[in-house]
């Protein structure tokens, strides 16, 4: 074992693991990071606290991960290159673990000009690439990026994300495996809505015997209306959300549209469960957390396994 | 070339406002070639200010001036015998020619006219885009001759981000993916396999992470 992260003990004993998340308040409010935690507890293996999602100031990962971490929940601190540097991310990580944090996400970000300050320069100093590379020196060698050694390596269990769905596709499979040679333990995907598509991709993760080289948890999201549905097929760049989908949740009323959703939702989860190499579920339910213990209880992956 | 955009003829107003007789100074290098600051658009420049002064009742007086290369020292001392005419100097120039007429005439005021943008070159008539960030370390023999550092948003040197859509960034359809743009060439280089190789992570001194750069040539250096 790299770490003592809970989500490895889970996907080392061969359970598929569930992850979810929660993306920290705009304000001092820790109340709302405890009680949006608090939905998931016993529900999921570890809880993904999201790094200024979409370019908006939120409480810090790290803070908010803390806040997790004494509800005797599992977070899973995600780290993104735009807003700091080497110095601040590795002294965040040092942080992190100093206060009991072993499950980390090493991310780009998403660009400042989707976000409510476009004004800010985009940092940018590492890609998510070199910071993988970065946090498993950090573990393995005990050194800094710079090449000083460090007293007390962290050891985290080190998380990478991947989206099949983006161009070019052919390079897909070709940069999970860049990312696990780098360092990557286990990969969080892009929603997936297009699971023919996503098929497709992990038959090429598969020639390559990737996935016996990391764990892949496929990423799902339950669509809570139409509106939500048509936003993420035309609006998020890098997701890909077919016209059936988008159909099947114009079909019915409304009022039952949050229930279709949740339904599609779990149908993907079962047709994940057959594809070789999926080793979990990341179930992004975005302001929807309390949504997540349903779909886990229907989708058959409660009561969770203890290790 | 360096590129510039000239700036809003209200902002320019403000600079000149308090001064009676100015120089305006054109270059001829890369703000010529990138029709921002040449000797035509200099002319443009002083009668629209003339004109724009004239409408509020201040009569300015604005003598015209284009120098072969504002960066450098030796044309710019061929402005000694008209500076003391001037109140003040609104130059056209890059940043770089805007200093030096500031380091060379230390009682003037200067004012740029345009700001300077980034190090590009021409997609075609009357548009320029960003090539180069002048990183100090040049990785375009890695990257199949496109600048991950200049054209990717995220400056990514390992390849694209999940936001890479039929060749385009996400920020907007207007920029190319340059990662996409990579992959394109160091396939009809028959170099895929050159994507594989980690790009480690860069080291900024060169690229003005350790301060002001300066090249010293010995050879050249008196």
């Amino acid at each position: 074992m790299k770490s003592e992260s809970r989500l490895e003990k889970i996907l080392a004993a061969g359970h598929l693991a569930v992850t979810s998340e929660c993306g920290p308040p705009r304000g001092c409010k820790p109340e709302d990071v405890v009680t949006k935690s608090k939905y998931l507890e016993g529900i999921v293996d570890a809880i993904n606290v999201t790094d200024n999602q979409t370019a908006m100031v939120r409480m810090s990962s790290l803070a908010a991960s803390v806040i997790i971490k004494q509800q005797g929940l599992n977070p899973l601190f995600q780290v993104t290159c735009r807003d700091r540097n080497r110095l601040a991310m590795q002294a965040d990580i040092i942080g992190a673990y100093s206060l009991g944090i072993d499950t980390m996400l090493c991310l780009s970000g998403d660009h400042t000009k989707f976000g409510d300050h476009p004004q800010a320069a985009n940092v940018h100093d590492i890609d998510s690439m070199q910071l993988l590379q970065m946090v498993k020196g950090m573990r393995d060698d005990g050194v800094f990026q710079g090449g000083a050694e460090l007293k007390g390596a962290p050891k985290m269990f080190i998380g990478a994300a991947a989206n099949p769905f983006a161009d070019p596709f052919e390079l897909r499979v070709m940069r999970l495996a860049k990312k696990i040679a780098a360092g990557a333990d286990f990969i969080q995907t892009q929603c997936i809505f297009n699971v023919d598509k996503f098929e497709q991709w992990m038959e090429g993760v598969r020639a390559k015997g990737l996935h016996k080289k990391c764990y892949i948890l496929a990423g799902v999201t339950p669509c809570k209306s139409l509106g939500a549905a048509r936003y993420m097929s035309k609006r998020v760049p890098g997701m890909d959300v077919p016209k059936e989908v988008v159909d099947r949740m114009a079909s019915v009323p409304k009022e039952k549209q949050a229930e279709e959703g949740v339904n599609i939702c779990i149908e993907t989860i079962e047709r994940l469960k057959k594809v070789e190499g999926v080793a979990g579920f990341h179930i992004m339910a975005i302001e929807w957390e309390e949504i997540v213990e349903e779909i886990c209880e229907r989708a058959g992956l409660l009561p969770r396994p203890q290790v | 070339m360096i590129t510039a955009e000239r700036k809003p003829l209200e902002e320019l107003i403000e600079y000149i406002k308090p001064f009676k007789r100015i120089l305006l100074l054109g270059c001829n290098e890369c703000v010529t070639v990138c029709s921002a600051g040449g000797r035509k658009e200099v002319g443009l420049l002083a009668s629209g200010l003339q004109m724009a002064m004239l409408k509020s009742g201040n009569n300015i007086e604005i003598r015209q001036h284009t120098l072969e290369r504002q960066c450098d020292p030796e044309y710019v001392e061929e402005l000694v015998p008209m500076i003391n005419d001037a109140d003040a100097v609104m130059s056209m120039a890059c940043g770089c020619g805007v200093q030096e007429i500031a380091m060379r005439f230390k009682d003037k005021p200067v004012f740029p006219a345009v700001n300077t943008t980034f190090m590009g070159a021409s997609e075609r008539q009357g548009v320029w885009a960003e090539r180069c960030q002048g990183c100090g370390n040049c990785l375009l023999g890695e990257t199949g001759g496109i600048c991950p550092i200049a054209r990717c948003a995220k400056q990514l040197m390992n390849g694209p981000c999940g936001g890479s859509v039929t060749g385009k960034c996400e920020i907007s359809d207007d920029v190319d993916c340059a990662w996409q743009l990579i992959w394109d060439r160091l396939k009809s280089l028959g170099l895929e396999e050159r994507y594989m190789e980690i790009t480690p992570a860069k080291d900024w001194r060169s690229g003005g992470g350790s301060g002001p750069r300066k090249i010293i040539r010995e050879d050249l250096a008196e």
